[in-house]
């Protein structure tokens, strides 16, 4: 990363190559117009070194696969522009933090879907198909609280982003929680009590210290940081009238 | 840290929350008016309500500040985290006894 690119028409890309042990290997790549990472990284990996692990899958900012940690930031990497993050015309892209690396780019998202299901981040019906659609109103609380959350892409970027993550390895992190959050606020479910237990341990929402680096780095602009804060409330309240235990 | 110290931990700091701001104003109180040790021993010895002011003060910041011990040892020692609650009753305890040692010095007779 202290070599400076003397072409203004092109990029010093260090990219982390291995497993944990690995270290950054440096590469250049050609400028273009309206560039992202994603093409950086596609760049190297398809002219440069076609060893190079990294994983994407939609290329617009849908499918939650392409993040990676950039110039030391979690970003998704396929609506990153490069002329944003890179305007001395070097980049350093590694794996995401707090998970463990697989090869290069690409991370093991398991701890990450596994908290997702320890915090009962699965929406619990609480009728059959042969019982009417339920009419939701768009304009209640609990229905506003829940939209608020709901575009949550699970890209892993809140989670690596996480200081809780990074200190505790049983925090159910950001992400999780606030599906969890979503889930309590859907009055179709039928899995409340058992969400609030999930949630009320000790790597539950309790153990958030409200950084909020997730609300600072998701790419969908949500505030996981929020959500945490009513699952507190909400944990707490039934606590507190012996709903649930701790 | 689960619901349950969370619970413990929000409800001490609530109500430290007046006893702090009586504390604060005891102190600008005893510098205003220039009170000596031994005025301020003349009206807190024997005196119930000061004993339990500053006895409810101390087992309250025993509970609030080995909650949030437990928090930095489980997050930042290597340590487990049955220990980090050991060593937080530890530590709650030595505040406590040091606490109580002082509310007996200015308030037993």
């Amino acid at each position: 990363m202290s070599e400076i690119s003397e072409k203004q028409n092109e990029l010093i890309v260090s990219l982390w190559r291995g497993g944990k042990s690995g270290a950054y290997r440096t590469y250049r790549v050609p400028r273009r117009e309206n560039q992202t990472v994603l093409d950086v990284v596609t760049f190297v990996q398809r002219h440069l070194d076609p060893t190079l692990a990294y994983r994407f899958a939609c290329r617009v900012g849908m499918c939650g696969s392409c993040a990676m940690s950039v110039n030391g930031r979690p970003r998704w990497t396929c609506r990153t522009h490069v002329s944003k993050v890179a305007k001395s015309g070097q980049l350093q892209i590694g794996p995401l933090e707090n998970l463990p690396i697989i090869k290069d780019l690409a991370t093991d998202m398991r701890p990450f879907f596994e908290k997702w299901q320890q915090a009962q981040g699965v929406f619990k019906p609480s009728r059959t198909r042969q019982d009417a659609i339920a009419k939701i109103r768009p304009d209640t609380r609990a229905r506003t609280a829940a939209d608020a959350a709901i575009e949550c892409i699970n890209c892993g970027v809140c989670y690596a982003a996480c200081d809780t993550v990074r200190w505790n390895a049983d925090y159910l992190g950001p992400a999780a929680l606030n599906r969890a959050w979503t889930l309590t606020n859907d009055e179709r479910d039928a899995g409340n009590a058992e969400r609030l237990s999930a949630v009320a341990g000790s790597g539950g929402c309790h153990a958030c210290h409200s950084h909020q680096s997730c609300q600072e780095h998701c790419p969908q602009s949500l505030n996981p940081t929020a959500s945490i804060a009513a699952l507190k409330r909400a944990a707490a309240s039934a606590y507190l009238r012996g709903r649930i235990k701790s | 840290m689960n619901v349950r110290l969370y619970v413990w931990q929000r409800a001490t700091a609530a109500l430290m929350l007046p006893l702090v701001a009586v504390h604060v104003g005891l102190i600008f109180y005893a510098m205003d008016h220039g009170l000596t040790a031994a005025d301020i021993l003349g009206r807190t010895r024997g005196s119930l309500l000061w004993a339990s002011f500053y006895g409810v003060f101390v087992i309250a910041v025993s509970i609030h500040a080995s909650i949030g011990m437990r928090n930095i040892a489980a997050e930042w020692a290597p340590i487990s985290d049955r220990n980090a609650g050991r060593l937080a009753a530890l530590f709650g305890l030595l505040l406590l006894v040091l606490g109580a040692r002082a509310v007996a010095a200015v308030v037993l007779p």
